[in-house]
Protein backbone atom coordinates (compact mmCIF):
# COMPACT_ATOMS: atom_id res chain seq x y z
CA UNK A 1 0.00 0.00 0.00
CA UNK A 2 2.63 2.08 0.75
CA UNK A 3 6.27 1.64 -0.93
CA UNK A 4 9.27 4.00 0.44
CA UNK A 5 12.20 4.11 -2.10
CA UNK A 6 15.71 5.69 -1.23
CA UNK A 7 13.68 8.24 1.02
CA UNK A 8 16.01 11.32 2.15
CA UNK A 9 15.51 14.64 4.47
CA UNK A 10 17.85 17.31 5.31
CA UNK A 11 17.02 20.60 7.17
CA UNK A 12 19.28 22.24 6.36
CA UNK A 13 22.57 20.39 6.80
CA UNK A 14 21.48 18.21 8.96
CA UNK A 15 20.69 15.06 7.26
CA UNK A 16 17.64 13.28 9.11
CA UNK A 17 16.74 10.70 7.16
CA UNK A 18 19.25 8.45 5.23
CA UNK A 19 17.79 6.60 2.34
CA UNK A 20 14.74 4.62 4.13
CA UNK A 21 13.44 1.83 2.03
CA UNK A 22 10.48 0.35 3.31
CA UNK A 23 7.17 -1.43 2.03
CA UNK A 24 4.25 -1.08 4.34
CA UNK A 25 1.39 -3.97 3.48
CA UNK A 26 -2.44 -3.37 3.01
CA UNK A 27 -4.06 -4.40 6.61
CA UNK A 28 -0.23 -4.69 8.78
CA UNK A 29 0.23 -3.14 11.24
CA UNK A 30 4.03 -1.35 12.03
CA UNK A 31 5.59 -0.07 14.71
CA UNK A 32 8.52 2.11 14.46
CA UNK A 33 11.14 2.66 17.79
CA UNK A 34 14.30 4.38 18.44
CA UNK A 35 15.64 6.96 20.37
CA UNK A 36 14.69 10.24 19.86
CA UNK A 37 16.21 12.43 17.42
CA UNK A 38 16.47 9.46 15.19
CA UNK A 39 14.02 10.78 13.19
CA UNK A 40 11.06 8.64 13.79
CA UNK A 41 8.80 12.09 13.33
CA UNK A 42 10.54 13.32 9.98
CA UNK A 43 9.80 9.62 8.64
CA UNK A 44 6.58 9.43 9.83
CA UNK A 45 5.34 12.82 8.53
CA UNK A 46 7.48 12.28 5.07
CA UNK A 47 4.64 9.39 4.33
CA UNK A 48 1.59 11.65 4.11
CA UNK A 49 4.47 14.71 2.91
CA UNK A 50 3.54 16.95 5.83
CA UNK A 51 7.42 16.85 5.51
CA UNK A 52 8.62 17.20 1.86
CA UNK A 53 11.52 14.36 1.10
CA UNK A 54 14.36 16.10 -0.14
CA UNK A 55 14.79 13.07 -2.19
CA UNK A 56 13.30 9.37 -3.05
CA UNK A 57 9.77 8.30 -3.41
CA UNK A 58 6.74 7.49 -1.58
CA UNK A 59 4.36 5.41 -3.73
CA UNK A 60 1.01 5.28 -2.04
CA UNK A 61 -1.93 3.51 -4.02
CA UNK A 62 0.98 3.41 -6.39
CA UNK A 63 0.99 7.25 -6.65
CA UNK A 64 4.20 8.74 -5.86
CA UNK A 65 3.35 11.32 -3.29
CA UNK A 66 7.09 12.85 -3.56
CA UNK A 67 5.85 14.15 -6.60
CA UNK A 68 5.16 17.62 -6.34
CA UNK A 69 2.71 17.72 -8.88
CA UNK A 70 0.24 15.36 -6.93
CA UNK A 71 -2.34 16.74 -5.45
CA UNK A 72 -1.34 15.81 -1.99
CA UNK A 73 -4.45 17.03 -0.21
CA UNK A 74 -6.79 14.37 -1.81
CA UNK A 75 -4.13 11.66 -0.77
CA UNK A 76 -3.67 12.92 2.60
CA UNK A 77 -7.71 12.43 3.31
CA UNK A 78 -6.95 8.77 2.89
CA UNK A 79 -3.98 8.75 5.53
CA UNK A 80 -5.03 9.30 8.49
CA UNK A 81 -2.91 10.81 11.14
CA UNK A 82 -2.53 11.22 14.93
CA UNK A 83 -0.64 14.01 16.65
CA UNK A 84 1.35 13.81 19.94
CA UNK A 85 -0.56 16.96 20.73
CA UNK A 86 -3.64 15.97 19.12
CA UNK A 87 -4.20 19.01 17.12
CA UNK A 88 -7.72 19.47 17.48
CA UNK A 89 -8.86 22.51 16.35
CA UNK A 90 -9.54 24.65 19.30
CA UNK A 91 -12.52 26.87 17.75
CA UNK A 92 -14.26 24.03 16.87
CA UNK A 93 -16.69 21.70 19.03
CA UNK A 94 -15.90 17.84 18.54
CA UNK A 95 -18.67 17.05 16.85
CA UNK A 96 -17.47 19.70 14.21
CA UNK A 97 -14.21 18.39 14.85
CA UNK A 98 -15.16 15.24 13.49
CA UNK A 99 -17.68 16.45 10.85
CA UNK A 100 -15.47 19.86 9.10
CA UNK A 101 -12.99 17.34 7.02
CA UNK A 102 -16.01 15.05 5.62
CA UNK A 103 -18.28 18.04 5.10
CA UNK A 104 -15.10 20.19 3.50
CA UNK A 105 -14.15 16.52 0.81
CA UNK A 106 -18.25 15.84 0.40
CA UNK A 107 -19.01 19.54 -0.57
CA UNK A 108 -16.24 20.06 -2.82
CA UNK A 109 -16.66 16.52 -4.42
CA UNK A 110 -20.71 17.47 -5.07
CA UNK A 111 -19.51 20.81 -6.90
CA UNK A 112 -17.21 19.13 -8.97
CA UNK A 113 -20.02 16.34 -9.83
CA UNK A 114 -22.89 19.52 -10.82
CA UNK A 115 -20.10 20.85 -12.85
CA UNK A 116 -19.66 17.80 -14.72
CA UNK A 117 -23.04 16.51 -14.97
CA UNK A 118 -25.73 18.85 -13.17
CA UNK A 119 -28.62 16.40 -14.04
CA UNK A 120 -26.91 14.16 -11.74
CA UNK A 121 -30.14 12.58 -9.28
CA UNK A 122 -27.17 11.77 -7.24
CA UNK A 123 -26.04 15.07 -6.01
CA UNK A 124 -27.09 15.70 -2.25
CA UNK A 125 -28.03 19.19 -0.82
CA UNK A 126 -25.45 20.81 2.17
CA UNK A 127 -27.98 20.26 4.53
CA UNK A 128 -28.25 16.12 3.63
CA UNK A 129 -24.27 16.53 2.97
CA UNK A 130 -24.20 17.52 7.19
CA UNK A 131 -26.66 15.31 7.89
CA UNK A 132 -24.83 12.11 6.87
CA UNK A 133 -21.55 13.91 8.42
CA UNK A 134 -23.34 14.42 12.04
CA UNK A 135 -25.09 11.14 11.67
CA UNK A 136 -21.42 9.22 11.60
CA UNK A 137 -19.66 11.39 13.66
CA UNK A 138 -22.18 10.72 16.22
CA UNK A 139 -21.93 6.76 15.48
CA UNK A 140 -17.73 7.37 16.31
CA UNK A 141 -18.28 9.00 19.06
CA UNK A 142 -20.68 6.48 20.62
CA UNK A 143 -18.14 4.12 19.82
CA UNK A 144 -15.78 5.71 21.99
CA UNK A 145 -18.75 6.51 24.52
CA UNK A 146 -17.99 10.25 24.20
CA UNK A 147 -21.67 11.38 22.59
CA UNK A 148 -21.90 13.46 25.85
CA UNK A 149 -19.40 15.65 24.72
CA UNK A 150 -20.01 16.03 21.40
CA UNK A 151 -20.91 20.02 21.83
CA UNK A 152 -18.16 20.83 24.03
CA UNK A 153 -15.11 22.49 22.79
CA UNK A 154 -11.56 20.47 23.13
CA UNK A 155 -10.09 22.59 25.91
CA UNK A 156 -12.97 20.63 28.15
CA UNK A 157 -11.64 16.84 27.81
CA UNK A 158 -8.75 15.24 29.36
CA UNK A 159 -5.82 14.43 26.76
CA UNK A 160 -7.08 10.77 26.73
CA UNK A 161 -10.41 11.74 25.85
CA UNK A 162 -8.85 14.51 23.59
CA UNK A 163 -6.55 11.75 21.15
CA UNK A 164 -9.59 9.41 21.16
CA UNK A 165 -11.60 12.12 19.51
CA UNK A 166 -8.52 13.12 17.27
CA UNK A 167 -8.42 9.28 16.27
CA UNK A 168 -12.07 8.92 15.25
CA UNK A 169 -11.63 12.33 13.51
CA UNK A 170 -8.63 10.62 11.48
CA UNK A 171 -11.25 7.51 11.05
CA UNK A 172 -14.25 9.84 9.81
CA UNK A 173 -12.41 10.36 6.30
CA UNK A 174 -12.28 6.61 6.04
CA UNK A 175 -9.17 6.66 5.72
CA UNK A 176 -6.99 3.19 4.18
CA UNK A 177 -3.52 3.99 6.53
CA UNK A 178 -3.23 5.07 9.67
CA UNK A 179 -0.64 6.75 10.84
CA UNK A 180 0.24 7.51 14.96
CA UNK A 181 3.16 9.97 16.05
CA UNK A 182 3.63 8.79 19.57
CA UNK A 183 0.17 8.85 20.36
CA UNK A 184 0.18 8.14 23.94
CA UNK A 185 3.49 9.72 24.83
CA UNK A 186 1.58 13.61 25.93
CA UNK A 187 -0.44 11.39 28.46
CA UNK A 188 -0.92 11.27 32.43
CA UNK A 189 -0.49 7.30 32.70
CA UNK A 190 -4.27 6.29 33.59
CA UNK A 191 -4.81 7.77 30.27
CA UNK A 192 -2.60 5.78 28.15
CA UNK A 193 -4.29 2.72 28.93
CA UNK A 194 -7.90 3.77 26.83
CA UNK A 195 -6.50 4.97 23.99
CA UNK A 196 -4.00 1.91 23.23
CA UNK A 197 -7.59 -0.20 23.72
CA UNK A 198 -8.78 2.20 20.83
CA UNK A 199 -6.04 1.79 18.84
CA UNK A 200 -6.07 -2.08 19.44
CA UNK A 201 -9.39 -2.47 18.13
CA UNK A 202 -8.42 -0.27 15.01
CA UNK A 203 -5.35 -2.61 14.49
CA UNK A 204 -8.05 -6.02 15.16
CA UNK A 205 -10.30 -4.60 12.15
CA UNK A 206 -7.73 -5.17 10.24
CA UNK A 207 -6.64 -1.39 9.89
CA UNK A 208 -3.07 -0.50 8.65
CA UNK A 209 -1.22 1.42 11.03
CA UNK A 210 2.39 2.51 10.91
CA UNK A 211 2.89 3.60 14.48
CA UNK A 212 5.83 5.55 16.22
CA UNK A 213 5.79 4.64 20.21
CA UNK A 214 7.83 4.01 23.30
CA UNK A 215 5.14 1.53 24.81
CA UNK A 216 6.78 -1.92 23.92
CA UNK A 217 3.91 -3.72 25.29
CA UNK A 218 1.42 -2.74 22.38
CA UNK A 219 4.10 -3.15 20.20
CA UNK A 220 4.55 -7.19 21.37
CA UNK A 221 0.88 -7.17 21.39
CA UNK A 222 -0.26 -5.56 18.26
CA UNK A 223 3.10 -5.21 15.38
CA UNK A 224 3.53 -7.48 12.72
CA UNK A 225 6.84 -6.00 12.44
CA UNK A 226 9.09 -3.77 14.81
CA UNK A 227 11.13 -1.24 12.75
CA UNK A 228 14.47 0.09 15.00
CA UNK A 229 15.32 3.66 13.71
CA UNK A 230 18.72 5.36 14.64
CA UNK A 231 20.04 8.02 13.15
CA UNK A 232 17.91 8.40 10.41
CA UNK A 233 18.39 4.66 9.38
CA UNK A 234 16.34 1.84 9.36
CA UNK A 235 19.40 -0.01 11.56
CA UNK A 236 17.03 -2.80 12.28
CA UNK A 237 12.99 -4.34 11.66
CA UNK A 238 11.97 -7.58 12.35
CA UNK A 239 8.71 -9.28 14.28
CA UNK A 240 8.32 -8.19 17.62
CA UNK A 241 9.77 -11.70 18.54
CA UNK A 242 12.77 -11.07 17.10
CA UNK A 243 13.78 -7.58 17.29
CA UNK A 244 12.81 -8.05 21.51
CA UNK A 245 13.59 -11.50 21.54
CA UNK A 246 17.15 -11.43 19.73
CA UNK A 247 17.75 -8.09 18.56
CA UNK A 248 20.83 -8.67 16.46
CA UNK A 249 22.20 -4.91 15.89
CA UNK A 250 24.14 -3.46 19.19
CA UNK A 251 22.35 -0.35 18.72
CA UNK A 252 18.99 -2.05 18.70
CA UNK A 253 20.26 -4.04 21.76
CA UNK A 254 21.36 -1.05 23.77
CA UNK A 255 18.67 0.95 22.73
CA UNK A 256 15.97 -2.22 24.32
CA UNK A 257 18.32 -2.06 27.86
CA UNK A 258 18.02 0.94 27.81
CA UNK A 259 14.31 1.49 28.11
CA UNK A 260 13.31 -1.68 30.12
CA UNK B 1 -18.75 80.72 36.93
CA UNK B 2 -21.32 82.89 35.75
CA UNK B 3 -19.32 83.64 32.96
CA UNK B 4 -18.94 79.52 32.14
CA UNK B 5 -23.01 79.58 32.90
CA UNK B 6 -23.58 82.34 30.26
CA UNK B 7 -21.57 80.19 27.82
CA UNK B 8 -23.30 77.10 28.04
CA UNK B 9 -26.30 79.37 26.97
CA UNK B 10 -24.53 80.73 24.09
CA UNK B 11 -23.99 77.00 23.06
CA UNK B 12 -27.39 75.63 24.25
CA UNK B 13 -28.68 78.44 21.99
CA UNK B 14 -27.16 77.04 18.56
CA UNK B 15 -26.53 73.37 19.56
CA UNK B 16 -30.16 72.93 20.44
CA UNK B 17 -32.49 76.20 18.71
CA UNK B 18 -30.00 76.50 15.76
CA UNK B 19 -30.24 73.14 14.97
CA UNK B 20 -26.32 72.67 16.04
CA UNK B 21 -27.12 69.43 17.39
CA UNK B 22 -28.18 68.12 13.79
CA UNK B 23 -24.63 69.26 12.56
CA UNK B 24 -22.88 67.14 15.14
CA UNK B 25 -25.74 64.21 14.54
CA UNK B 26 -24.23 64.30 11.21
CA UNK B 27 -20.65 64.70 12.07
CA UNK B 28 -20.89 61.66 14.47
CA UNK B 29 -22.67 59.56 12.06
CA UNK B 30 -19.53 60.23 9.74
CA UNK B 31 -17.11 59.52 12.63
CA UNK B 32 -18.26 56.24 13.22
CA UNK B 33 -18.89 55.47 9.05
CA UNK B 34 -15.37 56.27 8.10
CA UNK B 35 -14.43 54.71 11.76
CA UNK B 36 -16.48 51.50 11.66
CA UNK B 37 -16.14 51.28 7.68
CA UNK B 38 -12.88 51.87 7.61
CA UNK B 39 -12.07 48.87 10.30
CA UNK B 40 -14.33 46.54 8.32
CA UNK B 41 -12.32 47.38 5.04
CA UNK B 42 -8.74 47.32 7.46
CA UNK B 43 -9.35 43.78 8.48
CA UNK B 44 -10.38 41.93 5.19
CA UNK B 45 -7.44 43.80 3.80
CA UNK B 46 -5.01 43.16 6.44
CA UNK B 47 -5.94 39.13 7.26
CA UNK B 48 -5.01 38.78 2.85
CA UNK B 49 -1.96 40.36 3.55
CA UNK B 50 -1.11 38.68 6.67
CA UNK B 51 -1.97 35.42 5.18
CA UNK B 52 -0.15 36.18 2.05
CA UNK B 53 3.08 36.82 4.63
CA UNK B 54 2.52 33.70 6.41
CA UNK B 55 2.51 31.31 3.39
CA UNK B 56 5.37 29.20 2.79
CA UNK B 57 7.24 30.76 0.44
CA UNK B 58 8.91 27.89 -1.69
CA UNK B 59 7.27 29.18 -5.39
CA UNK B 60 7.93 32.61 -6.82
CA UNK B 61 3.84 33.59 -6.84
CA UNK B 62 3.96 33.79 -3.18
CA UNK B 63 7.02 35.61 -2.98
CA UNK B 64 5.90 38.19 -5.40
CA UNK B 65 2.75 38.76 -3.71
CA UNK B 66 4.83 39.00 -0.73
CA UNK B 67 7.26 41.96 -1.88
CA UNK B 68 4.32 43.57 -3.10
CA UNK B 69 2.57 43.52 0.78
CA UNK B 70 5.67 44.66 2.28
CA UNK B 71 5.75 48.03 0.01
CA UNK B 72 2.33 48.18 0.86
CA UNK B 73 2.59 47.95 4.60
CA UNK B 74 6.18 50.70 4.64
CA UNK B 75 4.54 52.75 2.83
CA UNK B 76 1.18 52.97 4.78
CA UNK B 77 2.67 53.35 7.85
CA UNK B 78 5.80 55.29 6.75
CA UNK B 79 3.64 58.15 5.91
CA UNK B 80 0.60 59.99 7.79
CA UNK B 81 -2.78 59.41 7.67
CA UNK B 82 -3.14 63.12 6.86
CA UNK B 83 -0.61 63.05 3.52
CA UNK B 84 -2.28 59.43 2.30
CA UNK B 85 -5.53 61.40 2.57
CA UNK B 86 -4.43 64.87 0.98
CA UNK B 87 -2.89 62.64 -1.86
CA UNK B 88 -5.73 60.76 -2.59
CA UNK B 89 -8.44 63.05 -2.69
CA UNK B 90 -5.95 65.98 -4.24
CA UNK B 91 -4.10 63.87 -6.51
CA UNK B 92 -4.84 60.52 -7.46
CA UNK B 93 -8.51 60.34 -7.69
CA UNK B 94 -8.29 64.26 -10.23
CA UNK B 95 -5.82 62.37 -12.07
CA UNK B 96 -8.01 59.47 -12.73
CA UNK B 97 -10.61 61.62 -13.07
CA UNK B 98 -12.70 60.18 -10.47
CA UNK B 99 -15.30 62.45 -8.29
CA UNK B 100 -15.96 61.05 -4.81
CA UNK B 101 -17.59 62.50 -1.75
CA UNK B 102 -15.15 63.20 1.25
CA UNK B 103 -16.49 61.04 3.64
CA UNK B 104 -16.24 58.06 0.97
CA UNK B 105 -12.42 59.13 0.44
CA UNK B 106 -11.78 59.35 3.97
CA UNK B 107 -13.39 55.64 4.32
CA UNK B 108 -11.28 53.75 1.77
CA UNK B 109 -8.05 55.97 2.81
CA UNK B 110 -8.95 55.04 6.73
CA UNK B 111 -9.54 51.21 5.32
CA UNK B 112 -6.05 51.35 3.19
CA UNK B 113 -3.84 52.31 6.81
CA UNK B 114 -5.48 50.55 9.30
CA UNK B 115 -5.24 47.54 6.60
CA UNK B 116 -1.10 48.01 6.68
CA UNK B 117 -0.96 48.35 10.46
CA UNK B 118 -4.13 45.31 11.14
CA UNK B 119 -2.14 43.49 8.87
CA UNK B 120 0.99 43.44 11.47
CA UNK B 121 -1.23 42.73 14.09
CA UNK B 122 -2.85 40.05 12.32
CA UNK B 123 0.06 38.64 11.50
CA UNK B 124 1.11 38.26 15.09
CA UNK B 125 -1.78 36.71 15.75
CA UNK B 126 -1.75 33.89 13.18
CA UNK B 127 2.05 33.54 14.48
CA UNK B 128 0.57 33.13 18.09
CA UNK B 129 -2.09 30.10 16.97
CA UNK B 130 -0.30 26.70 18.03
CA UNK B 131 1.38 25.14 14.83
CA UNK B 132 -0.37 22.16 15.27
CA UNK B 133 -3.78 23.58 14.33
CA UNK B 134 -2.56 24.44 11.12
CA UNK B 135 -0.92 20.55 10.63
CA UNK B 136 -4.24 18.88 12.15
CA UNK B 137 -5.84 20.53 8.99
CA UNK B 138 -3.06 19.70 6.36
CA UNK B 139 -3.27 16.03 7.29
CA UNK B 140 -6.81 15.47 6.95
CA UNK B 141 -6.16 16.62 3.49
CA UNK B 142 -7.72 20.31 3.90
CA UNK B 143 -6.29 22.99 1.67
CA UNK B 144 -3.83 25.68 3.34
CA UNK B 145 -6.98 28.07 2.58
CA UNK B 146 -9.79 26.50 3.93
CA UNK B 147 -7.12 25.61 7.17
CA UNK B 148 -6.63 29.31 7.33
CA UNK B 149 -9.91 30.80 7.35
CA UNK B 150 -12.14 28.05 9.11
CA UNK B 151 -9.15 26.78 12.05
CA UNK B 152 -6.55 29.42 12.01
CA UNK B 153 -7.72 33.08 11.49
CA UNK B 154 -10.70 32.43 13.69
CA UNK B 155 -8.31 31.33 16.70
CA UNK B 156 -6.26 34.60 15.34
CA UNK B 157 -8.52 36.73 15.86
CA UNK B 158 -9.79 36.15 19.19
CA UNK B 159 -6.25 36.25 20.63
CA UNK B 160 -5.84 39.61 18.59
CA UNK B 161 -9.14 41.24 19.58
CA UNK B 162 -7.83 43.73 22.27
CA UNK B 163 -5.61 45.27 19.29
CA UNK B 164 -7.98 45.57 16.77
CA UNK B 165 -10.13 47.32 19.95
CA UNK B 166 -7.21 49.55 20.75
CA UNK B 167 -6.78 50.21 16.15
CA UNK B 168 -10.78 51.08 16.11
CA UNK B 169 -10.52 53.19 18.50
CA UNK B 170 -7.34 55.25 17.21
CA UNK B 171 -9.29 55.09 14.05
CA UNK B 172 -11.86 56.99 15.59
CA UNK B 173 -9.79 59.43 17.16
CA UNK B 174 -7.89 60.08 14.02
CA UNK B 175 -10.93 60.53 12.04
CA UNK B 176 -10.35 63.97 12.77
CA UNK B 177 -8.21 64.73 9.87
CA UNK B 178 -11.02 64.33 7.32
CA UNK B 179 -11.72 68.13 7.74
CA UNK B 180 -8.22 68.27 5.51
CA UNK B 181 -10.51 67.09 2.60
CA UNK B 182 -13.68 69.17 4.16
CA UNK B 183 -15.25 66.19 5.17
CA UNK B 184 -18.02 66.95 8.00
CA UNK B 185 -16.67 64.99 11.41
CA UNK B 186 -16.98 65.36 14.86
CA UNK B 187 -14.64 67.91 15.38
CA UNK B 188 -15.62 69.79 12.54
CA UNK B 189 -19.05 70.00 13.83
CA UNK B 190 -18.35 71.59 17.21
CA UNK B 191 -15.89 73.77 15.27
CA UNK B 192 -18.72 75.01 13.31
CA UNK B 193 -21.04 76.07 16.53
CA UNK B 194 -17.99 77.76 18.22
CA UNK B 195 -17.84 79.58 15.01
CA UNK B 196 -21.08 80.77 15.55
CA UNK B 197 -21.20 81.83 18.71
CA UNK B 198 -17.64 82.92 18.83
CA UNK B 199 -17.41 80.69 21.67
CA UNK B 200 -15.30 77.20 21.72
CA UNK B 201 -14.74 76.47 25.29
CA UNK B 202 -17.91 74.74 25.46
CA UNK B 203 -18.23 73.00 22.58
CA UNK B 204 -14.66 71.71 22.80
CA UNK B 205 -15.33 70.33 26.20
CA UNK B 206 -18.78 68.46 24.81
CA UNK B 207 -16.88 67.14 21.87
CA UNK B 208 -14.32 65.65 24.21
CA UNK B 209 -16.97 64.16 26.39
CA UNK B 210 -18.41 62.31 23.77
CA UNK B 211 -14.78 61.13 22.10
CA UNK B 212 -14.30 59.63 25.99
CA UNK B 213 -18.55 58.58 25.58
CA UNK B 214 -17.66 56.65 22.34
CA UNK B 215 -14.14 55.13 23.48
CA UNK B 216 -15.73 53.95 26.60
CA UNK B 217 -18.57 52.13 24.51
CA UNK B 218 -16.05 50.67 22.48
CA UNK B 219 -13.54 49.21 25.18
CA UNK B 220 -17.15 47.68 26.75
CA UNK B 221 -18.25 46.06 23.31
CA UNK B 222 -14.53 44.48 23.02
CA UNK B 223 -14.78 42.85 26.70
CA UNK B 224 -18.28 41.35 26.47
CA UNK B 225 -17.00 39.73 22.63
CA UNK B 226 -13.86 38.70 24.24
CA UNK B 227 -15.86 36.90 26.75
CA UNK B 228 -18.20 35.08 24.70
CA UNK B 229 -15.24 34.44 22.42
CA UNK B 230 -13.35 32.82 25.22
CA UNK B 231 -16.43 30.56 25.63
CA UNK B 232 -13.91 27.93 24.07
CA UNK B 233 -10.75 27.94 26.14
CA UNK B 234 -12.77 27.61 29.87
CA UNK B 235 -11.31 24.17 31.01
CA UNK B 236 -12.47 22.12 33.24
N1 LIG C 1 11.47 21.23 11.08
C1 LIG C 1 12.73 20.91 11.47
N2 LIG C 1 13.74 21.75 11.24
C2 LIG C 1 15.01 21.44 11.61
N3 LIG C 1 15.35 20.30 12.22
C3 LIG C 1 14.37 19.40 12.48
C4 LIG C 1 13.02 19.66 12.12
N4 LIG C 1 12.28 18.59 12.50
C5 LIG C 1 13.13 17.72 13.06
N5 LIG C 1 14.39 18.19 13.06
C6 LIG C 1 15.60 17.49 13.55
O1 LIG C 1 15.60 16.22 12.96
C7 LIG C 1 16.07 15.26 13.86
C8 LIG C 1 15.06 14.12 13.94
O2 LIG C 1 13.88 14.60 14.52
P1 LIG C 1 12.58 13.71 14.68
O3 LIG C 1 12.21 13.14 13.38
O4 LIG C 1 11.57 14.56 15.36
O5 LIG C 1 13.08 12.56 15.65
P2 LIG C 1 12.26 11.61 16.61
O6 LIG C 1 10.83 11.73 16.27
O7 LIG C 1 12.83 10.27 16.36
O8 LIG C 1 12.55 12.06 18.00
C9 LIG C 1 16.30 15.96 15.17
O9 LIG C 1 17.67 16.23 15.29
C10 LIG C 1 15.51 17.22 15.03
O10 LIG C 1 16.11 18.26 15.77
MG1 LIG D 1 9.17 12.40 17.44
Amino acid sequence: MIEVINLSKSFGELQVLKDVNITIRKGEKVVVIGPSGSGKSTFLRCLNCMEVPTSGNIFFHGVDLADQKVDINIHRQKMGMVFQHFNLFNNKTVLQNIMLAPVYVEKKRMRKLRRSNPENEKIKTVAEIKKEAKANAMELLKRIGLEDKAGEYPSRLSGGQKQRVAIVRALAMNPDVMLFDEPTSALDPEMVGEVLELMKELAHEGMTMVVVTHEMGFAREVADRVVFMADGYIAEEGSPEQLFGNPQNPRTQHFLQSIL
Amino acid sequence: MGNFGAKIDKFLDIFIDADGYKTVLEGLGNTLKIAVLGLVIGIIIGTLIATVRVIPKYKLLPRILNSICSFYVAFFRGTPMVVQLLLSYYVALPLMGINLPSVSVAVVVFGLNSGAYISEIMRGGILSVDPGQMEGGRAMGLTFGKTMTAIVIPQAVKNILPTLGNEFITLIKETSVVSFVGALDLYVAFNRIGSNSYEFMVPYLVMAVIYIILVLIISGLVKVMERSLRKSDRSH
